[in-house]
């Protein structure tokens, strides 16, 4: 026990008395993270979100009686009017030259084409021409927004029934619709960090040490293979966890940016919506996430031979466990308990479970007790790859 | 006669060479017998000498001494424990010194003098009179507070040997101690290990240069192709010649018997 905090202690004390380990290892993910996502929800911004105080210019030939009213609800800004081929090509040009947005053109006499139409006569029916320029942003919105009109007024002509005309009949709170995104989107995020972190530290710290022969020093005095296992796994889990904090908190502080691309203002994305016993459970599901995949790791690196064949047999692992980590993206969280044996998956899962308020408690007991269990077999294994000396001292 | 306290008994050690260790040895089997059924005693308050060219199995039998590897029959009793089965108490009985075992960059002579303190159980008070004496001994104090990465290789040697001796061990076993080290470096240890006898501990030290060997030790072995040819007090080997010229008398005829 004493021999465990004196490894760790040491391990603690390399960490952070060294400015460049803490630099790489606790700012720069987390500063990079910030930075990356704060660009790309910029450049989103700019693509998707448009300006917001414009207002597109739309030019109406021929607006029919019926139509007219539909239009002047919009908040486009319409140019109607009888326009001649030559002014139809100007417009055109205009249009390309993303000097106008949109040019709708009626067929003559729209309203009674429309009335004396009868699909059995099997002529084409009437056809609105609408140009448009897909490469200006709001030129393709303001297409967008009369396209939907129009669709609306064709389906209602028919009128056997209508689908949700009209008013917003999606009841989903804004609660709800954070929940789905958190928890499609942050289990991956989560176990991306925590990966990346871990394989920062374990092959330097197990790996390393073999290769420049400090751990031999180590494996003649009195402690035991167990006390060292142990202290290395518990030190460099912690320092995992603070390394994956660091890019987490990047992630958290760039989300509004990234997220107010895609979403209407107002609906802020707030993570206030998670009680404290769920993010009690997010915690632990990290811990012993993290205590898997170091222990893990640290066999690895100990049967490597050097910090870069660690490196090396380590990286398909974090193939698996970015394949893995993406089943949180489809959404559904599984409900079979039994799979939450499986380490890694069990966390996704029950992470996932969590943030989309769907959090099956058993499962999540399951995921913690299961993922202790592994690491105290891992630890073992650690145990005897240490006392190996064909792995230890090969040549 | 004093007493045996470390007792080397009829060990063996092969070692399974990979392919590319065989192109290395220049061997096409795959099995190196590193050392062959090897036996001999140290005595309390000596420095025993093992002399041999290179490849002849010493660091291996260092090594299993250590308890870094364990034999593939036999046994070593260091002061009454058995390196097969209490390992952990031969660990805190001896010194061990060997080029391998290396110190972390990071850390100072000072702070790893105190880690290593605490691994060995080294209560507070015997560790600052411990570490005052190697310091003051070597001149440690000097770079106490320098990290072991920016040390020059004769302050890393001192540091380490400071550092395997925070325990204060009755036995002390040291591979090739002046390997790599310049003649005044040399002298301090050399000179350190006679004092160190002088207190009654017991010493082992293996080695391929003779002088040392005449200079120090007061027994010696002489190890070929993992075997113990001879192991017995130097004057009764040298019979006043130089060692050197026995030892190549010796070489020949062990030479001769293998082919
Ligand atoms: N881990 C190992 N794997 C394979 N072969 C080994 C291993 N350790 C030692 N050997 C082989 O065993 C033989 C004895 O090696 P050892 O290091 O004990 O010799 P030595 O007497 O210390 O030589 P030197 O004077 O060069 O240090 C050598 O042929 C060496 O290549
Ligand atoms: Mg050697």
């Amino acid at each position: 026990m004493k021999n465990i905090l004196a490894v760790i202690k040491k391990e603690f004390f390399r960490f952070f008395k060294d400015r460049r380990l803490m630099l790489t290892t606790l700012i720069l993910p987390g500063l990079m993270i910030f930075v990356v996502y704060s660009i790309m929800g910029d450049a989103l911004l700019n693509k998707f979100g448009g300006d917001s105080e414009y207002t597109p210019i739309v030019y109406v030939n021929e607006i029919p009686e019926s139509i007219n009213n539909l239009f002047n609800a919009s908040e486009l800004k319409l140019e109607k009017k009888s326009y001649n081929e030559s002014e139809i090509e100007a417009i055109k040009e205009k249009i390309t030259k993303k000097e106008a947005d949109l040019l709708i053109i009626f067929p003559d006499n729209f309203d009674e084409v429309v009335k004396n139409y009868d699909v059995k006569d099997g002529l084409p029916a009437p056809n609105i021409e609408i140009y448009y320029c897909s490469v200006n942003t709001e030129s393709s919105k303001a297409y967008s927004i009369i396209a939907t009109l129009l669709d609306g007024y064709e389906k209602s002509l028919s009128n056997k029934f209508n689908i949700n005309f009209g008013d917003n009949y999606d009841l989903s709170t804004s609660k709800e619709a954070t929940g789905t995104i958190f928890s499609m989107m942050l289990p991956f995020l989560i176990l991306t960090f925590l990966f990346s972190a871990c394989i920062s530290v374990a092959p330097e710290a197990i790996a390393g040490e073999k290769e420049r022969g400090t751990i031999a020093t180590l494996l003649v005095t009195p402690i035991k293979r167990s006390e060292l296992a142990i202290g290395k796994i518990i030190s460099l889990s912690v320092i995992a966890i603070l390394s994956a904090l660091s890019s987490f908190v990047g992630t958290i502080a760039s989300l509004p940016k990234l997220m107010g691309a895609s979403r209407d203002e107002g609906e802020i994305i707030s993570a206030n919506i998670y009680t404290f016993t769920d993010y009690m459970f997010v915690l632990l599901i990290i811990l012993t996430t993290v205590l898997v995949v170091i222990s893990l790791m640290a066999i690895l690196s100990a049967i490597a031979k050097s910090v870069k064949e660690a490196s090396t047999i380590i990286s398909p692992l974090m193939i698996i466990t970015m394949l893995v980590g993406i089943t949180s993206m489809f959404g559904d969280v599984s409900s079979n308990r039994v799979l939450y044996l499986i380490p890694i998956f069990n966390s996704v899962q029950a992470m996932g479970g969590i943030f989309s308020f769907n959090a099956d408690v058993v499962a999540i007991l399951i995921t913690l007790i299961s993922n202790v269990c592994y690491s105290v077999i891992l630890v073992y294994i650690l145990t005897r790859v240490f006392n190996n000396e064909k792995i230890m001292f090969s040549k | 006669m004093t007493e045996e306290i470390l007792k080397v008994i009829d060990i063996s050690k092969t070692f399974v060479l990979s392919k590319k260790q065989q192109k290395l040895e220049g061997i096409t089997c795959d099995k190196k017998v590193a050392v062959n059924h090897l036996s001999f005693s140290a005595y309390k308050g000596e420095i025993y000498g093992l002399l041999g060219p290179n490849g002849a199995g010493k660091t291996t039998t260092l090594r299993i001494m250590s308890t870094l590897i364990k034999p593939d029959s036999g046994d070593v009793i260091v002061d009454g424990a058995s390196v097969c089965t209490s390992a952990d108490i031969v660990r805190g009985k001896i010194g061990f010194l060997t080029s391998e075992l290396k110190l972390e960059d990071f850390f100072t002579p000072n702070y790893l003098f105190d880690f290593f303190s605490e691994l060995h159980n080294v209560p507070e008070d015997k560790r600052n009179d411990q570490k005052k004496k190697l310091f003051d001994r070597f001149g440690i104090n000097e770079f106490a507070e320098v990290k072991v990465g920016n040390l020059s290789t004769g302050m890393k040697q001192k540091a380490s040997l400071a550092i395997s001796l925070v325990h204060d061990p009755d036995i002390i076993i040291f591979d090739e101690p002046t390997n790599g080290l310049d003649v005044i470096t040399a002298k301090v240890i050399t000179d350190f290990l006679q004092e160190l006898r002088a207190e009654g501990k017991t010493i082992i030290i293996s080695t391929h240069i003779f002088s040392l060997v005449e200079k120090i030790c007061d027994r010696v072995g002489i190890i070929i192709n993992g075997k113990m040819v001879v192991s017995d007090e130097l004057n009764k080997i040298t019979n006043g010649l130089p060692l050197e010229d026995v030892f190549f008398d010796i070489y020949s005829k062990e030479a001769g018997a293998e082919e």
